[in-house]
């Protein structure tokens, strides 16, 4: 096999599982979008909040300690004990469930009825909140994400491929257990939203919210629930994502990178978010490995998802499996 | 009591049809300008223009920008920062090419610059509405600052990649590089927000802004009516672009004097913009001033409280602002949708009856 192609191939592999962590994200986006008709930009935030959280309860840091020490003048730091991952997963899952409620309790409730575009502001305003809420309480240097995930090459994968095309592929373990629980998750999601009392309530509110209302299915429970999947969702990405590349503000731009995979793949769509997102992210990276890093001076990740959606949205407003929209006067 | 249009009698339509027609307003109005052209020039020095003045008027000229785009037609746009460098780069080329022009041109030839690139971005609009505009403006943020980060021509090949404004002067003044001084770099910027304002003011008054307003509340029934789409939504992202090109342009070559692409135009601009013009009122030419003022002053206001009064530490103060920011914006949008402005209308509603107000 020419070494061009074996390249190639792995770049391949590895777009697609860079995908998956972007579908994870965008997966969050769709939720609440098809819920509420709230376009959450705030779900990066969410995700780097989580991951922040994770860590902050594992290593038994202080919540707040910079700020306790700038206004009391103490030296307060960590509790001094280690909370096992497992734990810490569950505590940091119901800090995203209060989360959840104060965000519908004291911002969406009293905007409710209102246009689309400032509920999106509203999500703007958010994400800048959550964000120094974040390094507030944590701290804003960079952290070590380690919950026991596999990391570093698949040896299993590289021998294979060596022995069959005579090129070792170069694919993290960490990826793999991304795209499973990504499978996991999404599947999780789709038995949630058919099979379950709430998810059908979920569904119906989706679908319109006075007719909902009207045979008693609760808005507000719903909304909740709707934002505490997503908190839930951040979380998963939040471990991906940290574990990955470490806890730190970045981790918040991934919302960005998720934002064209929600428009190749339609707002309100959970397998769009999924289509979109490996699509993207074998896109860019194979655009950056052919086109990219030979000819126009590389890093051209940072642009070609969002020029790839652009160019196919002109031809296909909705995306790939967003709903069609129908404009009246 | 003393804020009335009684007994203010127009006997001419030019005086009917004024930008203030209240004798109060007007000569409020006045006032302001001669305060700015005639006694801060001879006040201020070189911490308050930079730290304030400076800041604050060429905001407030990107803010106009924005509001016209997203206020007056509706089009939401991310891709601030990156128009803005479009200015900042256009300026700098014409300025290192053409020494001896004067400033005043190179950064209007920067604003047709930024215009013509404006347009270009604003064409998928025609098709992409909404939130999908808002994604797709984010092609340009990120686009353009890939691009003037990567093509070696646009820095001039300087091994830094940085940008940065040599000495130039306008009538025999200097005004960037930096031996300026203070009243001179001002006044310079003041002369183009005051510029920008009146234009834009006469622009969204006037038959365009008229069309813009009727794309924004429904562009199919605009259609209908007779509104070219594709003219409105261009004349606005390119006279939008246009305003923000004039303040990237000043940004990089007044108020900065060396740029770095990623850091000065980043997707944090953006929003930084965009957030002014929804504090200060969407859709409104002083509500782009009051939200200029307000981002700018509030971080200078909680340096000053937090660092120098109570003493904490620097990084503290940031993320507290981002958590200030942050629920402002909220706590904006739930109370008043429509920003400082609306705020500014209900107390000129109140003055206009008070003491009396039955």
């Amino acid at each position: 096999m020419p070494e061009q192609l074996a390249f190639t191939i792995e770049v391949f592999m590895n777009g697609l599982m860079a995908g998956v962590l972007y579908a994870l994200v965008a997966l969050g986006f769709v939720l609440i979008y098809k819920a509420s008709g709230i376009f959450n930009y705030a779900q990066g935030v969410m995700a780097l909040f989580a991951a922040l959280t994770l860590v902050g309860i594992m290593e038994g840091q202080v919540p707040f300690s910079h700020l306790i020490n700038a206004i009391l003048g103490t030296e307060v730091h960590h509790f001094g004990w280690h909370v096992p991952a497992f734990l810490a997963i569950v505590l940091t899952m119901v800090v995203m469930i209060v989360l959840a409620y104060c965000v519908q309790r004291f911002v969406f409730r009293y905007l409710v009825g209102q246009e689309p575009i400032i509920l999106f502001m509203a999500t703007i305003g958010l994400a800048y909140f959550l964000e120094g809420v974040g390094d507030l309480m944590w701290g804003s240097e960079i952290k070590t994400l380690d919950v026991g995930l596999p990391q570093g090459i698949n040896v299993w994968i590289d021998e294979f491929t060596f022995d069959a095309t005579g090129y070792g592929f170069f694919i993290d373990n960490l990826d793999i257990v991304a795209s499973i629980v990504a499978a996991i998750l999404v599947i999780g999601l789709v038995m949630f939203a058919q099979y379950t009392k709430q998810g059908r309530a979920m569904r119906a509110v989706a679908d319109d919210h006075q007719a909902a209302l009207s045979v008693g299915v609760s808005l507000n429970f719903i909304w909740i629930l709707v934002w505490s999947l997503a908190g839930f969702v951040a979380l998963v990405a939040g471990i991906m994502w940290g574990a990955k590349s470490g806890v730190q503000f970045s981790l918040s731009l991934i919302a960005l990178k998720a934002l064209p995979v929600l428009m190749l793949g339609g707002f309100t769509s959970i397998p769009g978010a999924i289509v979109g997102g490996l699509i993207i992210g074998v896109g860019e990276k194979l655009f950056e490995f052919l086109i990219g890093a030979p000819f126009l001076g590389g890093a051209t990740e940072n642009w070609f998802a969002y020029m790839l959606a652009l160019v196919f949205l002109v031809f296909r407003p909705q995306g790939l499996f967003g709903e069609k929209i129908i404009e009246r006067v | 009591m003393f804020y009335r249009e009684a007994g203010d009698f127009n006997t001419s339509y030019a005086q009917d049809q004024q930008t203030f027609p209240i004798k109060f307003d007007r000569y409020r109005y006045y006032l302001v300008l001669f305060v700015a052209i005639f006694v801060i020039p001879f006040m201020v020095n070189d911490y308050w223009v930079n730290s304030l003045f400076l800041p604050f008027l060429i905001y407030a000229i990107a803010a106009i920008g924005l509001n016209i785009l997203v206020g007056y037609c509706g089009q939401v746009s991310l891709g601030t920062g990156g128009f803005m460098a479009v200015g900042a780069y256009a300026c700098y080329k014409l300025m290192t090419a053409m020494p001896d022009v004067s400033m005043f041109i190179h950064i209007l030839l920067a604003g047709v610059i930024t215009a013509a690139v404006g347009a270009l971005f604003g064409l998928p609009s025609l098709r992409i509405k909404g939130f999908y505009l808002a994604v797709a403006t984010l092609a340009a943020q990120f686009f353009l600052v890939w691009l003037f980060n990567r093509v070696p021509w646009f820095y001039n090949y300087s091994a830094s990649g940085q940008i940065s404004a040599p000495e130039r002067d306008t009538f025999g003044i200097l005004i960037t590089g930096p031996n300026t001084d203070a009243w001179a770099t001002y006044m310079f910027c003041l002369i183009f927000t005051v510029g920008s304002a009146l234009v834009a003011r006469n622009l969204t008054r006037g038959s365009v802004g008229r069309k813009w307003m009727a794309i924004r509340d429904m562009d199919i029934a605009a259609e209908i009516i007779g509104v070219n789409p594709l003219r409105a939504k261009l004349t606005a992202f390119a006279v939008s672009s246009f305003f923000i090109g004039i303040s990237g342009a000043l940004f990089f070559s007044i108020y900065l004097g060396a740029v770095e692409v990623g850091e000065a135009f980043g997707i944090q601009k953006s929003f930084l913009v965009l957030f002014m013009i929804i504090i200060g009122g969407l859709g409104s030419i002083f509500g782009s001033f009051a939200g200029a003022a307000f981002l700018v002053l509030l971080p200078v206001l909680l340096k000053i409280v937090g660092v120098d009064w109570l003493g904490w530490p620097t990084d503290i103060v940031a993320h507290l602002q981002l958590v200030i920011v942050g629920g402002l914006i909220i706590i904006f949008l739930i109370a008043e949708p429509h920003g400082l402005a609306q705020l500014w209308r209900v107390a000129k509603e109140k003055l206009r009856l008070w003491p009396f107000p039955h």
